[in-house]
Protein backbone atom coordinates (compact mmCIF):
# COMPACT_ATOMS: atom_id res chain seq x y z
CA UNK A 1 0.00 0.00 0.00
CA UNK A 2 1.21 3.38 -0.54
CA UNK A 3 2.42 6.25 2.09
CA UNK A 4 -0.70 7.86 1.54
CA UNK A 5 -1.22 6.13 4.10
CA UNK A 6 -3.09 8.57 6.40
CA UNK A 7 -6.24 6.92 5.45
CA UNK A 8 -5.15 3.64 6.04
CA UNK A 9 -5.47 2.06 9.39
CA UNK A 10 -7.15 5.49 10.57
CA UNK A 11 -7.31 4.47 14.58
CA UNK A 12 -6.56 7.80 15.00
CA UNK A 13 -9.67 10.10 14.39
CA UNK A 14 -8.90 12.92 12.23
CA UNK A 15 -10.12 15.99 13.28
CA UNK A 16 -9.05 17.71 10.41
CA UNK A 17 -10.97 15.05 8.10
CA UNK A 18 -14.15 16.50 6.11
CA UNK A 19 -14.86 12.83 6.05
CA UNK A 20 -13.36 10.06 8.30
CA UNK A 21 -14.87 6.66 7.82
CA UNK A 22 -13.26 3.79 9.93
CA UNK A 23 -13.25 0.16 9.22
CA UNK A 24 -16.91 0.46 8.02
CA UNK A 25 -18.76 -3.14 7.48
CA UNK A 26 -22.02 -3.48 5.74
CA UNK A 27 -23.51 -6.89 5.56
CA UNK A 28 -27.10 -7.46 3.61
CA UNK A 29 -28.34 -11.16 5.08
CA UNK A 30 -25.51 -13.06 5.02
CA UNK A 31 -23.54 -11.66 2.52
CA UNK A 32 -21.01 -9.14 3.76
CA UNK A 33 -20.66 -6.14 1.27
CA UNK A 34 -18.15 -4.21 3.08
CA UNK A 35 -15.15 -5.54 4.67
CA UNK A 36 -13.52 -3.32 6.93
CA UNK A 37 -13.27 0.03 4.45
CA UNK A 38 -11.39 3.13 6.40
CA UNK A 39 -11.06 6.29 4.41
CA UNK A 40 -10.65 9.99 4.85
CA UNK A 41 -11.24 13.00 3.04
CA UNK A 42 -9.69 16.25 3.96
CA UNK A 43 -11.50 19.55 2.87
CA UNK A 44 -10.26 19.97 -0.42
CA UNK A 45 -9.99 16.49 -1.40
CA UNK A 46 -11.56 15.00 -4.59
CA UNK A 47 -11.64 11.18 -3.53
CA UNK A 48 -11.78 8.82 -6.91
CA UNK A 49 -13.79 5.32 -5.68
CA UNK A 50 -13.21 2.39 -8.89
CA UNK A 51 -13.77 -0.76 -8.79
CA UNK A 52 -15.42 -3.01 -10.29
CA UNK A 53 -19.77 -3.87 -10.40
CA UNK A 54 -20.51 -5.41 -7.12
CA UNK A 55 -17.68 -3.93 -5.53
CA UNK A 56 -19.40 -1.86 -2.70
CA UNK A 57 -18.66 1.36 -4.05
CA UNK A 58 -22.16 2.48 -3.90
CA UNK A 59 -22.89 1.08 -0.53
CA UNK A 60 -19.89 2.89 0.87
CA UNK A 61 -20.91 6.28 -0.71
CA UNK A 62 -24.77 5.59 1.04
CA UNK A 63 -23.13 4.31 4.23
CA UNK A 64 -21.40 7.72 4.46
CA UNK A 65 -24.86 9.97 4.82
CA UNK A 66 -26.35 6.57 6.26
CA UNK A 67 -28.52 5.99 3.84
CA UNK A 68 -27.32 2.26 4.76
CA UNK A 69 -26.72 2.05 8.22
CA UNK A 70 -23.57 0.19 8.79
CA UNK A 71 -23.36 -3.25 10.23
CA UNK A 72 -20.23 -1.86 12.10
CA UNK A 73 -17.46 0.81 12.13
CA UNK A 74 -17.37 4.56 12.73
CA UNK A 75 -18.07 7.44 9.94
CA UNK A 76 -17.46 10.94 11.20
CA UNK A 77 -18.37 14.37 9.35
CA UNK A 78 -16.36 17.46 9.90
CA UNK A 79 -14.85 15.57 13.14
CA UNK A 80 -18.28 14.14 14.67
CA UNK A 81 -19.47 10.96 14.66
CA UNK A 82 -22.42 9.96 14.24
CA UNK A 83 -24.60 8.54 16.99
CA UNK A 84 -24.76 4.88 16.53
CA UNK A 85 -25.62 2.19 18.88
CA UNK A 86 -25.66 -1.44 18.84
CA UNK A 87 -28.93 -3.54 18.32
CA UNK A 88 -29.75 -6.42 20.07
CA UNK A 89 -28.72 -8.27 17.30
CA UNK A 90 -25.06 -6.82 17.18
CA UNK A 91 -25.87 -4.39 14.25
CA UNK A 92 -26.19 -0.91 13.80
CA UNK A 93 -28.88 1.18 14.42
CA UNK A 94 -29.10 5.31 14.58
CA UNK A 95 -29.22 6.28 18.03
CA UNK A 96 -29.85 10.17 17.19
CA UNK A 97 -31.82 10.72 14.03
CA UNK A 98 -31.79 14.81 14.47
CA UNK A 99 -28.11 14.54 14.51
CA UNK A 100 -27.94 12.49 11.07
CA UNK A 101 -30.62 15.04 9.87
CA UNK A 102 -28.61 18.15 10.47
CA UNK A 103 -24.93 16.47 9.31
CA UNK A 104 -26.72 14.99 6.31
CA UNK A 105 -28.12 18.62 5.08
CA UNK A 106 -24.75 19.70 4.81
CA UNK A 107 -23.65 16.54 2.54
CA UNK A 108 -24.79 16.65 -1.29
CA UNK A 109 -25.55 13.90 -2.74
CA UNK A 110 -26.25 13.55 -6.70
CA UNK A 111 -27.11 9.97 -7.80
CA UNK A 112 -26.94 8.13 -10.48
CA UNK A 113 -30.75 8.63 -11.51
CA UNK A 114 -30.83 12.11 -10.91
CA UNK A 115 -33.72 11.44 -8.76
CA UNK A 116 -34.91 14.81 -8.93
CA UNK A 117 -38.82 15.64 -7.37
CA UNK A 118 -40.68 15.76 -10.64
CA UNK A 119 -43.66 18.12 -9.01
CA UNK A 120 -41.20 21.07 -8.90
CA UNK A 121 -39.86 23.07 -11.23
CA UNK A 122 -35.82 23.11 -11.51
CA UNK A 123 -35.65 26.01 -9.14
CA UNK A 124 -38.25 24.90 -6.55
CA UNK A 125 -36.24 21.47 -6.99
CA UNK A 126 -33.02 23.74 -5.93
CA UNK A 127 -34.91 25.71 -3.33
CA UNK A 128 -36.37 23.05 -1.54
CA UNK A 129 -33.90 21.82 0.94
CA UNK A 130 -32.70 25.48 1.60
CA UNK A 131 -35.87 26.90 2.57
CA UNK A 132 -37.88 23.68 3.65
CA UNK A 133 -34.47 22.08 5.73
CA UNK A 134 -32.12 25.26 6.38
CA UNK A 135 -34.48 27.56 6.74
CA UNK A 136 -33.07 29.92 4.29
CA UNK A 137 -35.52 32.76 3.42
CA UNK A 138 -37.58 32.13 -0.01
CA UNK A 139 -35.69 35.47 -1.53
CA UNK A 140 -32.30 34.25 -0.59
CA UNK A 141 -32.99 30.89 -1.82
CA UNK A 142 -34.27 31.80 -4.91
CA UNK A 143 -31.31 34.01 -5.36
CA UNK A 144 -29.06 31.59 -4.13
CA UNK A 145 -30.47 29.04 -6.49
CA UNK A 146 -30.81 31.36 -9.37
CA UNK A 147 -26.98 31.71 -8.78
CA UNK A 148 -25.77 27.87 -8.93
CA UNK A 149 -27.98 27.39 -11.88
CA UNK A 150 -26.68 30.09 -13.94
CA UNK A 151 -23.53 28.06 -13.01
CA UNK A 152 -24.07 24.67 -14.27
CA UNK A 153 -25.47 26.43 -17.27
CA UNK A 154 -29.27 26.52 -16.58
CA UNK A 155 -30.32 29.70 -15.88
CA UNK A 156 -32.77 29.71 -18.39
CA UNK A 157 -34.30 26.78 -17.34
CA UNK A 158 -35.47 28.02 -13.85
CA UNK A 159 -39.43 27.48 -14.58
CA UNK A 160 -38.72 24.10 -16.34
CA UNK A 161 -39.80 21.15 -15.35
CA UNK A 162 -37.84 18.09 -14.66
CA UNK A 163 -39.43 16.14 -17.37
CA UNK A 164 -38.74 18.81 -19.74
CA UNK A 165 -34.62 18.50 -19.87
CA UNK A 166 -32.36 16.33 -21.00
CA UNK A 167 -30.70 13.52 -18.76
CA UNK A 168 -27.40 15.96 -18.88
CA UNK A 169 -29.77 19.14 -17.53
CA UNK A 170 -31.37 16.88 -14.94
CA UNK A 171 -28.20 16.09 -13.91
CA UNK A 172 -26.76 19.65 -13.69
CA UNK A 173 -29.98 20.27 -12.01
CA UNK A 174 -28.89 17.73 -9.24
CA UNK A 175 -25.58 19.31 -8.89
CA UNK A 176 -27.27 22.61 -8.38
CA UNK A 177 -29.45 21.55 -6.14
CA UNK A 178 -26.34 20.31 -3.87
CA UNK A 179 -24.33 22.90 -4.35
CA UNK A 180 -27.77 25.46 -3.39
CA UNK A 181 -27.29 23.71 0.58
CA UNK A 182 -23.60 24.64 0.37
CA UNK A 183 -22.18 21.43 1.08
CA UNK A 184 -19.18 20.75 3.37
CA UNK A 185 -18.64 17.53 0.99
CA UNK A 186 -20.38 16.17 -2.04
CA UNK A 187 -20.79 12.84 -2.70
CA UNK A 188 -21.35 11.74 -5.97
CA UNK A 189 -22.35 7.93 -6.90
CA UNK A 190 -21.88 7.29 -10.66
CA UNK A 191 -23.02 10.24 -12.11
CA UNK A 192 -22.82 9.96 -15.64
CA UNK A 193 -23.82 6.15 -15.85
CA UNK A 194 -27.09 7.21 -17.04
CA UNK A 195 -26.20 9.26 -19.75
CA UNK A 196 -26.38 8.78 -23.05
CA UNK A 197 -22.71 9.36 -24.50
CA UNK A 198 -22.85 12.62 -25.81
CA UNK A 199 -24.09 13.85 -22.47
CA UNK A 200 -21.36 13.02 -20.05
CA UNK A 201 -18.89 15.29 -21.16
CA UNK A 202 -21.29 18.82 -20.51
CA UNK A 203 -21.86 17.12 -16.74
CA UNK A 204 -18.38 16.27 -16.31
CA UNK A 205 -16.90 19.71 -17.21
CA UNK A 206 -19.05 20.60 -14.12
CA UNK A 207 -18.03 18.35 -11.51
CA UNK A 208 -14.51 19.23 -12.59
CA UNK A 209 -14.88 23.26 -12.43
CA UNK A 210 -15.91 22.01 -9.11
CA UNK A 211 -12.95 19.63 -8.41
CA UNK A 212 -10.88 23.02 -9.44
CA UNK A 213 -12.21 25.01 -6.40
CA UNK A 214 -11.26 22.71 -4.38
CA UNK A 215 -14.20 21.67 -2.76
CA UNK A 216 -14.33 18.49 -1.29
CA UNK A 217 -16.23 15.24 -2.78
CA UNK A 218 -15.77 11.55 -2.97
CA UNK A 219 -16.81 10.31 -6.45
CA UNK A 220 -17.70 6.60 -7.70
CA UNK A 221 -17.06 6.84 -10.94
CA UNK A 222 -16.35 4.36 -13.91
CA UNK A 223 -14.33 7.58 -16.04
CA UNK A 224 -10.98 6.26 -15.57
CA UNK A 225 -9.44 9.31 -17.47
CA UNK A 226 -12.01 11.77 -15.81
CA UNK A 227 -10.59 10.07 -11.91
CA UNK A 228 -7.33 10.62 -12.76
CA UNK A 229 -7.40 13.74 -14.35
CA UNK A 230 -9.47 15.67 -11.69
CA UNK A 231 -9.04 13.30 -8.16
CA UNK A 232 -6.16 13.98 -5.08
CA UNK A 233 -6.80 10.88 -4.26
CA UNK A 234 -8.02 7.24 -6.08
CA UNK A 235 -9.20 4.17 -3.47
CA UNK A 236 -9.62 0.77 -5.51
CA UNK A 237 -12.28 -1.56 -3.71
CA UNK A 238 -12.54 -4.90 -4.42
CA UNK A 239 -14.61 -7.30 -3.14
CA UNK A 240 -15.74 -4.74 -0.18
CA UNK A 241 -12.25 -3.89 0.52
CA UNK A 242 -9.88 -1.42 -0.17
CA UNK A 243 -7.22 -3.28 -2.32
CA UNK A 244 -5.35 -0.45 -3.18
CA UNK A 245 -5.55 3.42 -2.98
CA UNK A 246 -2.99 6.79 -3.45
CA UNK A 247 -2.42 9.43 -5.75
CA UNK A 248 -4.33 9.03 -9.39
CA UNK A 249 -0.67 8.80 -10.99
CA UNK A 250 0.72 5.54 -9.07
CA UNK A 251 -2.96 4.38 -9.19
CA UNK A 252 -3.29 4.53 -12.76
CA UNK A 253 0.31 4.69 -13.77
CA UNK A 254 1.85 1.98 -11.73
CA UNK A 255 -1.03 -0.13 -10.04
CA UNK A 256 0.83 -2.88 -7.77
CA UNK A 257 -2.37 -4.92 -7.15
CA UNK A 258 -2.75 -7.49 -10.10
CA UNK A 259 -6.18 -7.24 -9.84
CA UNK A 260 -6.03 -3.28 -9.98
CA UNK A 261 -3.84 -4.20 -13.48
CA UNK A 262 -6.31 -6.11 -14.83
CA UNK A 263 -9.55 -4.15 -13.47
CA UNK A 264 -7.79 -0.87 -15.64
CA UNK A 265 -6.81 -2.52 -18.33
CA UNK A 266 -10.33 -3.66 -18.85
CA UNK A 267 -11.69 -0.29 -18.68
CA UNK A 268 -9.52 2.11 -20.41
CA UNK B 1 -99.62 8.58 -10.56
CA UNK B 2 -102.29 11.42 -11.83
CA UNK B 3 -102.77 12.08 -15.78
CA UNK B 4 -99.15 14.79 -16.21
CA UNK B 5 -96.80 15.79 -13.81
CA UNK B 6 -97.56 18.02 -11.33
CA UNK B 7 -93.64 20.45 -11.25
CA UNK B 8 -95.24 22.68 -8.51
CA UNK B 9 -94.54 19.84 -5.68
CA UNK B 10 -91.13 20.92 -6.57
CA UNK B 11 -91.63 24.25 -5.59
CA UNK B 12 -88.94 25.54 -2.75
CA UNK B 13 -91.77 26.10 0.05
CA UNK B 14 -94.20 23.85 1.76
CA UNK B 15 -96.07 22.36 0.25
CA UNK B 16 -93.63 22.15 -2.45
CA UNK B 17 -91.22 19.65 -1.69
CA UNK B 18 -88.20 21.43 -3.52
CA UNK B 19 -86.49 23.45 -0.20
CA UNK B 20 -86.50 19.58 1.35
CA UNK B 21 -84.43 18.21 -1.39
CA UNK B 22 -81.97 20.47 -1.61
CA UNK B 23 -81.61 20.49 2.32
CA UNK B 24 -81.21 16.42 1.71
CA UNK B 25 -79.04 17.02 -1.23
CA UNK B 26 -76.62 19.43 1.26
CA UNK B 27 -76.62 17.24 3.79
CA UNK B 28 -75.69 13.61 0.95
CA UNK B 29 -73.00 16.59 -0.13
CA UNK B 30 -72.00 17.40 3.71
CA UNK B 31 -71.52 13.48 4.56
CA UNK B 32 -69.76 13.01 1.33
CA UNK B 33 -67.43 15.50 1.36
CA UNK B 34 -66.52 14.74 5.37
CA UNK B 35 -66.24 10.94 5.06
CA UNK B 36 -64.08 11.68 1.78
CA UNK B 37 -61.96 13.66 3.67
CA UNK B 38 -62.13 10.90 6.47
CA UNK B 39 -61.19 8.23 3.93
CA UNK B 40 -57.77 10.32 2.64
CA UNK B 41 -56.97 10.69 6.00
CA UNK B 42 -57.04 7.17 7.20
CA UNK B 43 -55.91 5.85 3.74
CA UNK B 44 -52.70 8.05 4.23
CA UNK B 45 -52.49 6.63 7.60
CA UNK B 46 -53.43 2.88 6.38
CA UNK B 47 -50.81 3.23 3.18
CA UNK B 48 -47.83 4.09 5.53
CA UNK B 49 -48.45 1.78 7.98
CA UNK B 50 -48.80 -0.87 5.38
CA UNK B 51 -45.40 0.28 3.67
CA UNK B 52 -43.33 1.52 6.37
CA UNK B 53 -44.97 0.30 9.22
CA UNK B 54 -43.64 -2.67 12.05
CA UNK B 55 -45.46 -6.29 11.64
CA UNK B 56 -47.62 -5.22 13.98
CA UNK B 57 -48.71 -2.03 12.06
CA UNK B 58 -48.55 -3.67 9.22
CA UNK B 59 -51.07 -6.72 10.22
CA UNK B 60 -53.57 -4.43 11.72
CA UNK B 61 -54.09 -2.21 8.29
CA UNK B 62 -54.22 -5.25 6.58
CA UNK B 63 -56.90 -6.99 8.80
CA UNK B 64 -58.75 -3.98 8.27
CA UNK B 65 -58.79 -3.30 4.69
CA UNK B 66 -59.96 -6.75 4.12
CA UNK B 67 -62.73 -6.35 6.33
CA UNK B 68 -63.86 -3.21 4.90
CA UNK B 69 -63.57 -5.06 1.42
CA UNK B 70 -65.17 -8.15 2.13
CA UNK B 71 -68.13 -6.94 4.11
CA UNK B 72 -70.59 -5.44 2.18
CA UNK B 73 -71.21 -1.65 2.44
CA UNK B 74 -73.96 -1.20 4.04
CA UNK B 75 -73.62 -3.96 6.94
CA UNK B 76 -70.70 -2.01 7.68
CA UNK B 77 -72.20 1.00 8.06
CA UNK B 78 -75.17 -0.47 9.97
CA UNK B 79 -72.50 -2.46 11.95
CA UNK B 80 -70.23 1.15 12.42
CA UNK B 81 -73.59 3.17 13.59
CA UNK B 82 -75.18 0.94 15.67
CA UNK B 83 -71.52 -0.70 17.46
CA UNK B 84 -70.40 2.70 17.65
CA UNK B 85 -73.01 4.95 18.83
CA UNK B 86 -73.29 2.31 21.69
CA UNK B 87 -69.60 2.20 22.35
CA UNK B 88 -69.44 6.18 21.83
CA UNK B 89 -72.86 6.40 24.11
CA UNK B 90 -71.16 4.16 27.43
CA UNK B 91 -67.90 5.54 27.08
CA UNK B 92 -69.30 9.08 27.63
CA UNK B 93 -71.82 7.79 30.39
CA UNK B 94 -69.01 6.21 31.97
CA UNK B 95 -66.67 9.45 31.96
CA UNK B 96 -70.20 11.05 33.48
CA UNK B 97 -71.67 12.78 30.47
CA UNK B 98 -75.46 11.62 31.18
CA UNK B 99 -77.59 11.61 27.88
CA UNK B 100 -75.12 11.70 25.22
CA UNK B 101 -75.81 11.92 21.78
CA UNK B 102 -73.94 11.50 18.77
CA UNK B 103 -74.38 13.94 16.48
CA UNK B 104 -76.07 12.28 13.33
CA UNK B 105 -73.93 14.36 10.82
CA UNK B 106 -70.66 13.44 12.83
CA UNK B 107 -71.72 9.98 13.24
CA UNK B 108 -72.42 9.54 9.15
CA UNK B 109 -69.42 11.03 8.62
CA UNK B 110 -67.43 8.85 10.62
CA UNK B 111 -69.15 5.60 9.15
CA UNK B 112 -68.59 6.78 5.21
CA UNK B 113 -64.89 7.66 6.55
CA UNK B 114 -64.44 4.04 7.75
CA UNK B 115 -65.34 2.34 4.53
CA UNK B 116 -63.94 5.13 2.47
CA UNK B 117 -60.48 4.66 4.55
CA UNK B 118 -60.22 1.08 3.26
CA UNK B 119 -60.32 1.54 0.13
CA UNK B 120 -58.06 4.64 0.11
CA UNK B 121 -55.94 2.65 2.01
CA UNK B 122 -55.21 0.35 -1.07
CA UNK B 123 -55.37 3.75 -3.86
CA UNK B 124 -52.61 5.18 -1.74
CA UNK B 125 -50.37 2.75 -0.70
CA UNK B 126 -50.40 1.74 -5.27
CA UNK B 127 -49.37 5.49 -5.50
CA UNK B 128 -46.67 5.82 -2.92
CA UNK B 129 -45.15 2.41 -4.49
CA UNK B 130 -45.17 4.18 -8.06
CA UNK B 131 -42.95 6.72 -6.82
CA UNK B 132 -39.60 5.77 -7.74
CA UNK B 133 -37.93 5.11 -4.62
CA UNK B 134 -34.76 7.47 -5.49
CA UNK B 135 -36.94 10.68 -5.09
CA UNK B 136 -37.61 9.43 -1.69
CA UNK B 137 -33.97 8.42 -0.90
CA UNK B 138 -32.87 12.11 -1.86
CA UNK B 139 -35.19 13.90 0.22
CA UNK B 140 -34.01 12.08 3.16
CA UNK B 141 -30.10 12.17 1.60
CA UNK B 142 -31.11 15.99 2.25
CA UNK B 143 -31.57 15.53 5.57
CA UNK B 144 -35.53 16.14 5.19
CA UNK B 145 -37.47 14.74 8.42
CA UNK B 146 -39.82 12.19 8.03
CA UNK B 147 -42.52 14.05 8.15
CA UNK B 148 -41.04 16.45 5.74
CA UNK B 149 -40.57 13.49 3.39
CA UNK B 150 -43.86 12.69 3.25
CA UNK B 151 -45.62 16.21 2.73
CA UNK B 152 -43.32 18.07 0.48
CA UNK B 153 -41.94 14.30 -1.36
CA UNK B 154 -43.92 11.37 -1.22
CA UNK B 155 -47.61 12.54 -0.75
CA UNK B 156 -47.45 15.54 -4.07
CA UNK B 157 -45.19 12.96 -5.93
CA UNK B 158 -47.80 10.20 -5.43
CA UNK B 159 -50.87 12.29 -6.09
CA UNK B 160 -51.02 11.80 -9.79
CA UNK B 161 -50.67 8.44 -9.78
CA UNK B 162 -53.45 8.45 -6.86
CA UNK B 163 -56.06 10.76 -8.31
CA UNK B 164 -57.92 7.88 -11.03
CA UNK B 165 -58.82 5.85 -8.17
CA UNK B 166 -59.42 8.11 -5.51
CA UNK B 167 -61.67 9.96 -8.21
CA UNK B 168 -63.67 6.80 -8.20
CA UNK B 169 -63.66 6.99 -4.44
CA UNK B 170 -65.23 9.90 -4.39
CA UNK B 171 -68.16 8.35 -7.04
CA UNK B 172 -68.51 5.83 -4.82
CA UNK B 173 -68.28 8.64 -1.65
CA UNK B 174 -71.35 10.56 -3.15
CA UNK B 175 -73.41 7.40 -3.77
CA UNK B 176 -72.47 6.01 -0.18
CA UNK B 177 -74.06 8.65 1.56
CA UNK B 178 -77.43 7.08 -0.07
CA UNK B 179 -76.59 3.81 1.83
CA UNK B 180 -77.39 6.24 5.43
CA UNK B 181 -81.08 6.51 4.72
CA UNK B 182 -81.43 3.18 6.04
CA UNK B 183 -80.06 3.89 9.17
CA UNK B 184 -82.11 7.31 9.12
CA UNK B 185 -80.48 9.78 8.19
CA UNK B 186 -82.48 13.06 5.88
CA UNK B 187 -80.24 12.96 3.04
CA UNK B 188 -81.66 13.31 -0.16
CA UNK B 189 -82.49 9.67 -0.60
CA UNK B 190 -84.53 9.51 2.32
CA UNK B 191 -85.66 12.78 2.02
CA UNK B 192 -86.89 11.93 -1.99
CA UNK B 193 -88.83 8.68 -0.48
CA UNK B 194 -90.80 10.44 1.98
CA UNK B 195 -91.83 13.37 -0.71
CA UNK B 196 -92.72 10.41 -3.33
CA UNK B 197 -94.72 8.57 -1.10
CA UNK B 198 -96.40 11.42 0.78
CA UNK B 199 -97.63 12.74 -2.79
CA UNK B 200 -97.79 9.61 -4.44
CA UNK B 201 -95.44 11.06 -7.27
CA UNK B 202 -92.70 8.89 -7.32
CA UNK B 203 -91.37 9.06 -11.22
CA UNK B 204 -91.11 13.06 -10.14
CA UNK B 205 -88.85 12.92 -7.32
CA UNK B 206 -86.66 10.01 -7.88
CA UNK B 207 -86.18 11.50 -10.90
CA UNK B 208 -84.99 14.77 -9.63
CA UNK B 209 -82.85 13.19 -6.87
CA UNK B 210 -81.49 11.31 -9.82
CA UNK B 211 -80.63 14.89 -11.51
CA UNK B 212 -79.32 16.28 -8.08
CA UNK B 213 -76.79 13.11 -8.39
CA UNK B 214 -75.90 13.42 -11.51
CA UNK B 215 -75.52 17.59 -11.83
CA UNK B 216 -72.93 16.81 -8.06
CA UNK B 217 -70.97 13.68 -10.28
CA UNK B 218 -70.68 15.95 -13.28
CA UNK B 219 -69.28 19.23 -11.72
CA UNK B 220 -67.06 17.09 -9.38
CA UNK B 221 -65.79 15.15 -12.47
CA UNK B 222 -64.91 18.62 -13.63
CA UNK B 223 -62.92 19.89 -10.30
CA UNK B 224 -61.11 16.61 -10.31
CA UNK B 225 -60.16 16.99 -14.09
CA UNK B 226 -58.63 20.25 -13.29
CA UNK B 227 -56.89 18.74 -10.18
CA UNK B 228 -55.78 16.25 -11.91
CA UNK B 229 -54.17 18.68 -14.85
CA UNK B 230 -52.49 20.57 -11.83
CA UNK B 231 -51.22 17.57 -10.11
CA UNK B 232 -49.83 16.01 -13.23
CA UNK B 233 -48.04 19.38 -14.58
CA UNK B 234 -44.68 18.25 -13.99
CA UNK B 235 -45.04 14.96 -15.73
CA UNK B 236 -46.90 16.14 -18.52
CA UNK B 237 -44.80 18.78 -19.14
CA UNK B 238 -43.75 17.69 -23.09
CA UNK B 239 -39.69 17.09 -23.23
N1 LIG C 1 -30.18 -3.12 -0.31
C1 LIG C 1 -29.46 -4.22 -0.65
N2 LIG C 1 -29.87 -5.45 -0.28
C2 LIG C 1 -29.16 -6.55 -0.60
N3 LIG C 1 -28.02 -6.52 -1.30
C3 LIG C 1 -27.55 -5.33 -1.70
C4 LIG C 1 -28.25 -4.12 -1.40
N4 LIG C 1 -27.55 -3.08 -1.92
C5 LIG C 1 -26.48 -3.64 -2.52
N5 LIG C 1 -26.46 -4.99 -2.38
C6 LIG C 1 -25.43 -5.89 -2.88
O1 LIG C 1 -24.19 -5.47 -2.40
C7 LIG C 1 -23.17 -5.61 -3.35
C8 LIG C 1 -22.46 -4.31 -3.56
O2 LIG C 1 -23.37 -3.41 -4.15
P1 LIG C 1 -22.99 -1.94 -4.53
O3 LIG C 1 -24.21 -1.31 -5.13
O4 LIG C 1 -22.38 -1.24 -3.38
O5 LIG C 1 -21.89 -2.18 -5.64
P2 LIG C 1 -21.21 -1.12 -6.61
O6 LIG C 1 -19.74 -1.25 -6.40
O7 LIG C 1 -21.80 0.21 -6.42
O8 LIG C 1 -21.59 -1.70 -8.03
P3 LIG C 1 -21.99 -0.95 -9.39
O9 LIG C 1 -20.70 -0.54 -10.03
O10 LIG C 1 -22.69 -2.00 -10.18
O11 LIG C 1 -22.85 0.19 -9.03
C9 LIG C 1 -23.85 -6.15 -4.59
O12 LIG C 1 -23.64 -7.54 -4.65
C10 LIG C 1 -25.30 -5.83 -4.39
O13 LIG C 1 -26.10 -6.81 -4.99
MG1 LIG D 1 -23.07 1.44 -7.57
Amino acid sequence: MAEFGDCADGDQMDDQAAIHVEDLHKRFGSMEVLKGVSLTARPGDVVAVIGGSGSGKSTMLRCINLLETPTSGRISIQGEAYDLRTTRSGDLEIADRQQVQRIRAHLGMVFQSFNLWPHRTVLGNVTEVPVHVLGVSREEADARAKAVLERVGLGDKLDAWPAQLSGGQQQRAAIARVLAVEPLAMLFDEPTSALDPELVGEVLSVIRALAEEKRTMILVTHEMAFARDVATHVVYLKDGRIEEQGPPEQIFGAPSSPHLQQFISSVT
Amino acid sequence: MTEGIDFSLLALDAPGWGGALLTGFLRSVELAVGGYALGIVIGIIGAIAKLYGGRVTRDLAEIYTIIIRAVPELVLMLLFYYVGTDLANRAMQAMGYAGFDVNGLTAGILVIGLVQGGYATEVLRGAIRAVPRGQIEAAHAFGMSPAKVLTRVTLPAMTPHAIPGMANLWMIATKDTALLAVIGFSELTLVTRQAASATREYFLFFISAGVLYLILTLVSNYGLRRFEKHARRGMDAAR
